[in-house]
């Protein structure tokens, strides 16, 4: 294992998200806590409570599940497709590193600041709305699983873009909508029937419902089912990955 | 863990390389070629000859269609940890990490290749490429030359054995290119392998030890400098005429002689390696036909003459 290139590639990353603290951190967290002030405070204060927690703590698990999915896939593509726009990835392919160990450095980095402006908004929520953590182990555990899994799906996003708006297609386009269609600011159970059953094909659905069940005790679907989905999905990265830097695609002509 | 290689006198070692990219263009053509260890090699050939494709197969960016690449007797795509670990590259073009200081970058570069850290090695990779001073700077901040020594630092940051420099005085300054120079031969001097592709001839005049052409995916001809030069140079002897003369004097046939437009100058060809240049009889003979001179000088072909005409050859 080539342990100097993974703790060079993260520590570079490391450094770039340091060296953009606004864009990276306090941006996410200033915009989740809009969301706590409007939606928490001024419109969860008028509305009932869900499964006996009130509106605004309830949101609280899957606002963060909203940022942590954004920013993974945004740290992880961004990561790898900036040394594909300027050209320095000559020197991550002539160097003598594995795909292992770059998706460490590089999955590593990203999930590091997905998991750290997760915590950061947590704590934030603490001045808007009061919440309880009923599995501290069990949270930290989807926020891993979770900045992980999608900081892999936007390691493949990374690889595979070849310009900015293929960069920017599939968390736009597909992950935001799947994450506010899943259950972010409602519970699936509130819909009708029909739609709570098309719900269950949103894989955005599981992660937001098991770590709400951390939160709360509550969840839409069976947590070990939600746990198994986000490894599942982890899995079918991992393979992608795989794939791609056997057959080089996008990356060795 | 890999096998102890035999030990070979050869660098780089590539047998039967092709490559043919996807829409068809085949960019080399079953290319065989031997770097010798501690020998400064250049690769000439002209504008998409396929000198960078053949560096970039052997430094693992590009994959081959056919043959087989070893660097220091291993192969570079069973063995790529310990190869890439001996090679570093300064890639053609200005790519850099433009937000990053340069002593950020060139850490990065060691990191990247397996090695400790050590900052007295990157210090002394910096100072000896005049860049310490900039060490803080952000790249993006350097003008073009600079940015070209940050790219040779970065390459060197892990102290490789071999070392391809891809175009590497592109665009620079004639001070910084003999500055160049001088650390190639530095780096020759402790032992590293220097393969470099350059335009300038002048370089590989200057520098190569060998030198091999490439056109259009052949590798056309390796051959010493020294013995290059001898064997495809040309001399001549260019006599200016006191008067202008319509024609060649008569019975000067064995003489390889051409006459220049304004009939004041009279050039001739000769074998520099030949034990009798024939001058003297051939002055001897112009003076008993009436044809006086004022001044004589003599051309030896450059490297670029032998490199244009091997390329033309082959079109």
């Amino acid at each position: 294992m080539n342990l100097p290139a993974v703790r060079a590639i993260y520590r570079f990353e490391m450094a770039r998200t340091f060296r953009t603290l606004t864009q990276s951190i306090v941006s996410p967290v200033l915009s989740t806590s809009l969301y706590f002030i409007v939606f928490g405070t001024a419109i969860g204060s008028r509305m009932g409570e869900i499964g006996g927690t009130s509106y605004g703590a309830f949101i609280i698990p899957g606002l963060i599940m909203l940022s942590l999915l954004n920013e993974s896939i945004s740290n992880a593509s961004f990561g790898i497709y900036l040394p594909k726009w300027s050209g320095t990835i000559y020197e991550l392919l002539s160097a003598p590193v594995s795909p292992l160990e770059a998706v460490l450095g590089y999955v590593g980095a990203a999930s590091t600041k997905s998991v750290m402006l997760g915590l950061l908004i947590l704590l934030t929520a603490r001045f808007f709305v009061p919440y309880s953590i009923l599995h501290p182990f069990w949270m930290v555990a989807f926020l891993l699983l979770t900045a992980v899994t999608f900081s892999s799906f936007g390691f493949i996003i990374g690889l595979w873009a070849d310009d900015f708006q293929k960069l920017q297609v599939i968390p736009l386009m597909v992950v935001t909508p799947l994450t506010f269609l899943g259950g972010a600011f409602y519970s699936i159970g509130m819909l009708p029937p029909f739609w709570q059953k098309v719900a269950l094909f949103n894989p955005v659905v599981y992660l937001i419902s098991g770590f709400r069940w951390s939160f709360y005790g509550q969840s839409d679907v069976n947590v070990v089912l939600s746990a198994g989905m986000t490894v599942a999905f982890l899995l079918v990265c991992a393979v992608a990955i795989a794939w791609i830097f056997r057959t080089g695609y996008k990356l060795r002509s | 863990m890999t096998e102890q290689a035999t030990p070979t006198p050869h660098a780089v070692s590539v047998r039967g390389i092709s490559k043919t990219y996807k829409g068809g263009f085949q960019a080399l053509k079953s290319i065989d070629l031997d770097i010798r260890r501690g020998e400064i090699f250049a690769l000439l050939g002209p504008n998409g000859a396929g000198k960078t494709t053949l560096i970039s197969i052997i430094c693992g960016i590009v994959k081959p269609s056919a043959g087989t690449v070893s660097a220091d007797g291993h192969d570079v795509l069973r063995d790529y940890r310990l190869t890439r670990a001996k090679i570093g590259l300064v890639p053609q073009e200005l790519s850099t990490d433009a937000f990053e200081t340069v002593w950020a970058a060139v850490r990065f570069s060691r990191g990247l290749f397996g090695r400790a850290r050590d900052d007295r090695h990157i210090e002394k990779v910096l100072r000896d490429l005049s860049l310490w001073e900039k060490k803080d700077a952000k790249i993006m901040t350097l003008s073009g030359g600079m940015k070209r020594r940050v790219l040779i630092a970065k390459a060197l940051a892990h102290e490789p054995s071999i070392l391809f420099l891809d175009e590497p005085t592109a665009g620079v300054d004639v001070e910084l290119r003999h500055d160049m120079w001088e650390m190639v031969r530095r780096l020759r001097a402790t032992g590293v392998t220097v393969i470099l592709t350059t335009h300038y001839i002048e370089e590989a005049e200057e520098m190569a030890d060998r030198v091999g052409v490439i056109t259009r995916g052949e590798l056309i001809l390796v051959e010493d400098k020294r013995a290059l030069m001898r064997k495809l140079g040309k001399k001549q002897l260019s006599i200016s005429l006191k008067s202008p003369i319509q024609a060649l004097p008569q019975g000067l046939d064995e003489y390889a002689l051409e006459l220049a437009d304004d009939g004041a100058t009279i050039t001739y060809t000769f074998d520099a390696q030949g034990e009798d240049t024939g001058i003297a009889v051939l002055l001897r003979k112009l003076g008993d036909r009436g044809v006086d001179f004022k001044d004589l000088h003599t051309l030896e072909s450059s490297l670029e003459d032998i490199f244009v005409s091997l390329v033309r050859g082959t079109r």
